[in-house]
């Protein structure tokens, strides 16, 4: 029985229990729902959340174990010489799980009963042009042993499904049973619902939750790897980065973080200012016509996708930048530069402080503009002294948010600072940053296994690190003064 | 309760600080003000009573032009302070608010020091020259406003850490340290408990030997207690002004007598 057919069966058995625990909690009281603790709907609620939840969870867990849990198995089926020379087991096993396929495909296909599969040779038959006839392509002529253990993960899949399907129907039955026979009038389900909803709200949060742990765990252990093929100390405090092919490369972070916090620093020097501005014209001196028009237009910045931005740096702001300022001040003859990209990305970051700000500046209460305005200040007396103070925590976390969302910017600076990795001080010079240079690793052609493409992780652990180090240093900010408003 | 008390208080009305004539308050199409006249005398405290909505904080809020900065309020008529219209262009309605101080219904300390929160009206209108000097008119201050023994340890603590009643105390010390000539509260003890109102309202009969007091309020008893000289409002009209003492004993309006016997508002 397939899965979807399955699930389909539980759902059905749920909506029945619905249906039948309703008419039983009625029935139990005579037609009468005032009797009852909880309303009839609540009553055919658990009934249904008890058939289907634990079968559903049941056959989720069992789906996502069943592969790891067989792969295991079966590669323990194969020899050494199963596996050639320069290839390696999980190559080997993603041929066993291609021919599994292909025995799946020939028997819908081509009508094979399970007693002539089994009876299939790698030696005596040539399975790999039946395979291709039932349109699944195998790379080389199959081996023996290759064969036998795509039978066994054919047989042992197929005993998985069986036995997890009988489980969740099982499940699904005891569940439907049991909460069917607990119906009574003094039944509390109303409170069993309630508990139901606390647990998928749980569920929900932990989701995001599990992914971030997952994503960290991930860079962990490439990084590990990383470290145990290039040592660490060179990493971290090497002044080059030179990536060579055919190893030997100089992996030093060094230079890409200065890129990156050069252009990011530039990016933020010109958002800042500009957004904060806004936002304050925007909340206390524009009208109600200005600020419904003005805002929208802002945070269309906000919505301009970052390779457009890209393309922006790369055709005008660079080379004007090279023609008027770097070029006649004798600072450089790129286009591509640190300064284009940092103009361009702050220009993209002004909507994040300028509306984040907007909304904090407007939180803050009337009550205080009343009370300056009161002793005699002009506007801009209360924006300085009074409003702005009281907003600070608010505009310090919009900071860090754009300084987070600089940090990780990429396009912009793939198209605006170049790639070369630099020391430099001079803003009109090409540099790179960590992001660039991990899409750059990643994406070359370079073996996975070798430091020169693992050093992405270790790239992307550490600007992982750093924003998170900034996410932790808005929440503190924030918290410390937070208290000094209402 | 203690009306016997009423007609004691001295009034002392020699000289009128405001006259307003005719003055006529819209918001929008909303006719809120009509026809008011009245005359605010000097060292003296007014209070301001009837029912919610009658009018009575917005007229209040006419005297410093807070309603400048609600941009659907139109003011007409005539407001002079000390003879001088306050709605003429010659004057600056900024200027004109550090001579007419205002406390407000709620506290409303700023998120700065306590002594920032008193200090910041006489920073702004460059009243010091020195620090020391800024020292003494903020301590001069929060010893007016009876706040000074309460907070002397703590000057540089957040002044919103203070009390309810403290807070609005603080609010007053820093309403009155840009030496206003009149001080406009509105509803200054709505927000406060029973000790703190009665603490508040001593230090407005004490502010009345420097200022002209006008209070806006919705007690009745906090009236007769405070104030020299009540007018009562109804409706956008002012109906009846005169001696706290006389308002309350022996109003001539039937409008009065309901409202202060409790039949309307």
């Amino acid at each position: 029985m397939s899965v979807g057919v399955l699930t389909l069966g539980i759902l059905a058995l749920a909506g029945a229990g619905f249906v039948l625990g309703r008419k039983r909690a009625l029935s139990s009281v005579s037609g009468d729902p005032r009797n009852l603790h909880s309303l009839p709907g609540y009553h055919g609620q658990s009934v249904a959340l008890f058939t289907a939840i634990p079968a559903l969870l049941v056959m989720l867990i069992w789906l996502l174990l069943q592969p790891l849990f067989l792969e295991q198995r079966i590669a323990t089926l194969l020899t050494p010489a199963d596996i050639p020379d320069g290839s390696s087991q999980a190559l080997v096993m993603s041929d066993v799980h291609r021919v599994a396929a292909g025995l799946d495909a020939l028997a819908a296909k081509d009508g094979l009963s399970e007693q002539d599969i089994d009876l299939l040779r790698a030696d005596l038959s040539d399975i790999r042009s039946r395979l291709a006839g039932v349109g699944v392509a195998v790379g080389d002529a199959i081996k023996p042993g290759v064969l036998t253990a795509a039978k066994a993960y054919r047989l042992q899949s197929a005993t998985g499904r069986l036995v997890m399907g009988a489980l969740a129907l099982l499940l699904a039955v005891t569940g439907f049973g049991w909460s069917m026979r607990r119906i009574t009038p003094e039944f509390r389900a109303r409170n069993v619902f309630e508990r139901f909803v606390v647990a998928l709200l749980i569920g929900a949060s932990m989701v995001a939750v599990l992914t971030t742990l997952g994503i960290l765990l991930s860079l962990v252990f490439e990084t590990r790897h990383f470290f145990q093929l290039y040592p660490a100390r060179d990493f971290f405090f090497s002044l080059t980065w030179n990536p060579q092919f055919r190893g030997g490369s100089d992996l030093g972070i060094i230079p890409l973080l200065w890129g990156t916090l050069y252009v990011s620093f530039i990016a933020l020097l010109v958002a800042v200012p500009l957004g904060l501005m806004a936002a304050i014209y925007l909340a206390e001196y524009a009208g109600k016509k200005t600020r419904t028009l003005a805002k929208p237009l802002i945070e269309v910045l906000a919505g301009i996708p970052t390779i457009v931005y890209g393309l922006f740096a790369l055709i005008t702001v660079g080379p004007a930048l090279r023609d008027w300022f770097a070029q006649p001040l004798g600072l450089g003859s790129s286009a591509s530069s640190v300064m284009t990209a940092g103009l361009v990305m702050g220009v993209m970051l002004i909507p994040f402080v300028s509306s984040l700000s907007d909304d904090i500046i407007n939180a803050v209460p009337q009550s205080m503009r009343d009370g300056s305005y009161g002793l005699g200040a002009t506007k801009s007396e209360t924006v300085k002294q009074v409003i702005l103070p009281a907003a600070l925590p608010g505009i310090v976390g919009a900071v860090l948010l754009a300084a987070s969302r600089a940090i990780g910017e990429t396009m912009i600076v793939v198209m605006g600072a170049g790639a070369a990795a630099r020391l430099d001080l001079n803003p009109f010079e090409a540099m790179t940053t960590v992001t660039v240079k991990i899409v750059s690793q990643l994406t070359g052609d370079t073996e996975f296994a070798s430091p020169e493409t693992l050093v992405a992780f270790a790239l992307g652990l550490t600007l992982f690190v750093l924003t998170l180090g900034l996410n932790v240093l808005a929440l503190y900010v924030v918290r410390k003064y937070r208290e000094q408003y209402e | 309760m203690n009306d016997m008390t009423l007609t004691e208080k001295p009034v002392n009305a020699s000289d009128i600080k405001i006259t307003a004539r005719n003055v006529q308050v819209y918001y929008g199409t909303t006719h809120a003000i009509k026809d008011v006249d009245v005359d605010i005398p000097d060292r003296t405290v007014t209070a301001f009573i009837g029912p919610s909505g009658c009018g009575k904080s917005t007229f209040l809020r006419c005297l410093n032009r807070m309603n400048d900065t609600i941009s659907i309020c139109r003011v007409t008529g005539n407001i002079a302070l000390d003879g001088q219209d306050i709605y003429d262009k010659r004057v600056d309605p900024v200027q004109l608010r550090a001579k007419v101080g205002m406390v407000f219904q709620k506290p409303n300390p700023f998120p700065k020091s306590i002594y920032d929160n008193v200090a910041y009206g006489p920073k702004i209108h460059g009243m010091t020259r020195s620090r020391a000097e800024l020292d003494e008119v903020v301590e001069g201050c929060l010893r007016r406003a009876a706040l000074w023994n309460e907070v002397k340890d703590r000057l540089h603590a957040p002044g919103t850490g203070l009390s309810g009643g403290q807070q609005q105390r603080l609010c007053i010390a820093r309403a009155i340290a840009t030496s206003p000539e009149v001080l406009l509260m509105d509803e200054p003890c709505s927000a406060l408990d029973p000790i703190a109102t009665a603490q508040v309202e001593e230090l407005i009969d004490e502010l009345r030997s420097q200022f002209s007091v006008v209070i806006v309020t919705h007690s009745m008893q906090q009236a007769a207690r405070v104030s020299q000289r009540t007018a009562f409002f109804h409706l956008g009209n002012l109906v009846e002004y005169g001696e706290t003492g006389h308002i309350f004993t022996n109003p001539s309006d039937p409008r009065t007598e309901s409202y202060i016997t409790g039949r309307i508002g």
